[in-house]
């Protein structure tokens, strides 16, 4: 039976203070102040869904200590490129074999798609061992009520049959066609409808109306479930759910929308990876997810659940940076730009350049010294150790799993920043290895002589004439 | 070791621009505004001239690449002319052709122009170099300006020596306050005003720990040198200057891609020094040398240079500025024209405005400034950043 062997999320470091959207705009939409209680986590500025996927899977990976996936589905709504396929960059910045067939998967709640994908795979022995991933980044429009509803993350889990820490029993889908959120090629930001709508008769009756037809199904009772996990817009739809199906709130999961806003894609599998956390064996989950179709997973938690192989969600929760400044928050999601001056231009950057250094730039690959072991990035045709200096004696080594500590550091007003001041340094690698990165999601405070780092994937630059995204590696610190 | 050139190269005639924000000024007026003083000084005509070399470093901003807008600017006829390029190196770099080529005997009289406009870019400090650093790089460097690239090297030097914050930067303004105040009597100065230690320690940080003080002026600027050979400097001027080294250091990317170096010192400066030193005869650089031009850009890169030229023990750079060992009644008067800090750092002109100062100071021509006794200068013009530098070091006398 195919089932869940790791799962990891990647929850942005920023959040925004949801008081700070009023106070911005509650002149304009008074009635909104129910709403602004709690935080929003969102994206930094040099993130996408692409990169949070990369690092979500990263660290999902290095849970899993393997790489022999097979597959990799990417399902986001906000899909950073429309024309190449994401997946093609991720497999690159994650290392994966050039075979792995590679899917992207797009629209709301394609995450539970890309799970039922996945275990279709798994289940008909086509794949050994799927990974699943899926980010989303969307942003609401200003002063749209949908503002104080929006977070950002991602998450990755692997789907196989061996190892398998909770198995997947059931998959029910139930399409309706029912247009909730709607969002063009031609449109910005999603459109809703009326919230009565979207609450009642979307989520509030949907699931009610899915969950019933799927345990019916089953021949069960909901109450042999553990926990029953679906999101929605606000608490309210979330109680009246919960009321109508009689799930009690032991069976009830944190649906985290003052911690992080409706994230989307991921949002119910973070709730999950949450869940597992407090499992027992033989505890049975369901997972509900709905967008204009519902999708319904159901789970036995095995004997080999283990905390190794999930998130700690409470850290990633309380490793943040809150802020209260609305124009800050709707700069770096990207909804007000702001003038960057002749220093800001960005330089013209080459896509052959980016293809044929793709294992340098995007796996952050560089070379080690068969006669002496000297690791390098990036790559070198003749050894870096001055004692050595062997040519072409190389083999390929990558740093993006290493981790290192900063050897020394700048912090830089005079640099254009996106959101300044630039933070540089070099970083010494601990497993030998150094070379200079930007630094993110850090205070200037916090930077100090020999802070521990890791690699982080990121966008580094936004080529706007020639429709290239510059993503590369930058170090955060190890919290 | 090779024989060197060491007493084969003379100079007989030097010309530099005042440098400054020269809006109404193009690069070619201020080549032709060195190149004529300098024409003077050596008492030459510009059919004597047998090669040139021109050194510019930012192509976006000036006149362009090859030597092309040299030649059409001076009217060279058909004369050889070399354009080169080295990062903050390139006037010495331009400098360095010229020589060689008179040392060789393919010359008898060459000169090297070094010219620079910064200050069309639109924003302060020196150009983005995520353009100038090559397609591959555009995608991995950091985004890395000079004063932080440099600001890192204060990072490090603080950490080894145990040095606080406000220690560091205490003995940084010592440094900022001393070519202030060479500055103000040289009329060809960028900046010209005199500051305190309080100045420099209440100014913005640009690039910590690095304030607006501890940064070098950004300007336009040109300077120009004639040489010939040795034994036929004579005709030409009274106090001819001897070039006694000239050599160049680049680095091979170990700073910044292998776990070695410190990060408190420029190795580059340390070779380039150890070589001109030998080349020159120099056993006891404390005490032999009488002046010099060090590459300022940024105070903490000429407390640093104090120590990887010997002048000063490691870590106890700090403690030579505090005696005003280095200032210009000091035992080895350095920046004694306000160095890159207040003199301006036209990026290509500088390595050609250090041997200005120093051909000045030994003809004994440096008026208010002039330093007792000296018989030999030396100049160091670094390119790059301290984790990947090109340096040369120059050593001068006058006789």
């Amino acid at each position: 039976m195919s089932g869940i062997i790791a799962i990891d999320c990647h929850i942005p470091f920023y959040r925004v203070n949801k008081k700070a959207i009023f106070d911005a705009w509650g002149w304009f939409d008074s009635s909104k102040i129910g709403s602004a209680k709690g935080e929003l986590a969102f994206a930094n500025y040099d993130e996408d869904s692409l990169t949070m996927g990369v690092n979500a899977a990263l660290s999902c990976l290095e849970r899993l200590k393997s790489k022999s996936i097979d597959r990799l589905y990417f399902a986001t709504a906000t899909s950073p490129y429309v024309e190449p396929k994401n997946t093609s960059i991720m497999s690159a910045a994650l290392d994966l074999n050039e075979d792995v067939v590679s899917v992207d998967m797009s629209g709301l709640i394609s995450s539970s798609s890309a799970l039922i994908a996945a275990n279709d795979a798994v289940e008909s022995g086509l794949s050994k061992m799927t990974l699943v991933c899926s980010a989303d980044k969307r942003n609401a429009k200003p002063a749209d009520g949908l503002e104080y509803l929006f977070g950002h993350a991602a998450f990755a889990m692997v789907i196989g049959k061996n190892d398998t820490i909770a198995d997947i029993e059931h998959v029910f889908s139930h399409s309706s066609s029912f247009l909730g959120y709607r969002r063009t090629q031609e449109d910005e930001y999603p459109k809703s409808w009326e919230e009565r709508w979207i609450r009642d008769e979307g989520y509030l009756n949907h699931i009610v109306k899915s969950v019933n037809k799927t345990v019916e199904k089953m021949g069960v009772s909901l109450s042999d479930f553990s926990k029953v996990i679906y999101a929605c817009p606000d608490k309210r739809t979330y109680s009246a759910i919960a009321k109508k199906l009689r799930i009690s709130a032991e069976q009830l999961e944190d649906p985290l929308l003052d911690k992080i806003g409706y994230t989307g894609n991921p949002h119910t599998f973070i709730m999950l990876a949450n869940a597992l956390r407090k499992a027992k064996p033989n505890d049975k989950i369901m997972l509900v997810n709905f967008g204009s179709s519902v999708d319904i997973v159901t789970f036995t938690v095995t004997e080999r659940i283990d905390k190794s192989k999930l998130p700690d969600i409470d850290k990633l929760l309380d490793t943040k940076q809150v802020i209260d400044n609305y124009t800050k928050f709707a700069n770096l999601c990207g909804k007000i730009e702001q003038e960057k001056g002749p220093r800001g231009e960005v330089a013209k950057s080459a896509v052959s350049v980016l293809w044929r250094e793709r294992k340098t730039i995007l796996g952050l690959y560089g070379s080690k010294c068969k006669k002496c072991g000297t690791k390098v990035y990036p790559p070198q045709h003749v050894c870096i150790n001055p004692d050595c200096n062997a040519i072409d004696e190389m083999e390929d080594y990558r740093f993006a799993e290493d981790t290192g500590k900063l050897f020394t550091y700048t912090v830089d007003n005079l640099a254009f920043e996106h959101d300044p001041p630039a933070m540089y340094g070099i970083v010494d690698f601990d497993n030998g290895g150094r070379y200079w990165f930007d630094i993110t999601d850090c205070s200037p405070e916090e930077l100090r002589v020999g802070m521990p780092v890791k690699m982080s994937f990121r966008k580094k630059f936004y080529d706007k004439p020639r429709g290239l995204y510059g993503y590369f590696w930058k170090a955060v610190p190890i919290r | 070791m090779s024989e060197g050139i060491k007493d084969k190269v003379a100079i007989i005639g030097m010309g530099c621009t005042k440098f400054g924000e020269r809006w109404d000024k193009s690069e070619e007026d201020l080549i032709i505004e060195a190149y004529s003083e300098a024409l003077d000084d050596a008492g030459i005509e510009p059919k004597d001239i047998d090669a040139a070399w021109f050194g510019s470093c930012f192509d976006e901003i000036n006149v362009g690449k090859s030597s092309l807008p040299l030649a059409t600017t001076l009217k060279l006829g058909f004369k050889p002319v070399t354009r080169v390029e080295n990062f903050c190196a390139t006037g010495t770099e331009a400098f360095r052709g010229a020589c060689y080529a008179v040392a060789s005997g393919a010359c008898d009289i060459a000169i090297a122009v070094g010219a620079e406009k910064l200050k069309d870019t639109g924003f302060g400090g020196l150009p983005e170099f995520s353009s100038v650093l090559g397609t591959k790089n555009r995608f991995i460097f950091p985004n890395i300006t000079a004063p932080g690239a440099f600001a890192m090297l204060a990072t490090a030097y603080f950490e080894k020596y145990g040095l606080s914050y406000e220690e560091g930067k205490r003995i940084l303004a010592r440094i900022s306050v001393k070519s202030h105040k060479n500055g103000l009597l040289n009329e060809k100065a960028h900046l010209r005003k005199e500051i305190t230690i309080d100045d420099v320690l209440k100014a913005p940080i640009i690039a910590s720990p690095l304030g607006l003080f501890d940064c070098s002026g950004v300007s336009d600027g040109a300077a120009v040198a004639i040489i010939t050979r040795a034994e036929r400097a004579k005709e030409y001027t009274k106090n001819p200057i001897f070039v006694k080294a000239l050599q160049i250091s680049v680095s091979d990317g170990r700073e910044y891609m292998y776990n070695e170096w410190d990060g408190t010192t420029i190795p580059t400066t340390v070779n380039a020094a150890r070589r001109a030193y030998a080349e020159a005869g120099i056993k006891n650089p404390r005490s032999e040398i009488g002046l010099m031009e060090l590459h300022d850009c940024f105070s903490i890169t000429e407390l640093v240079t104090y120590e990887d030229l010997g002048m000063s023990e490691r870590g106890r750079a700090g403690e030579d500025v505090e005696s005003g060992f280095f200032d210009l009644d000091g035992k080895i008067p350095s920046q004694t024209d306000g160095g890159l800090k207040c003199f301006g750092h036209p990026i290509a002109a500088s390595g050609l405005r250090m041997i200005y100062e120093v051909y000045k100071q030994l003809q004994g021509k440096a008026g208010k400034r002039q330093v007792k006794n000296s018989h030999i200068g030396l100049t160091h013009n670094i390119g790059g950043f301290p984790a990947m530098s090109i340096t040369s070091v120059a050593i001068f006398g006058n006789d």
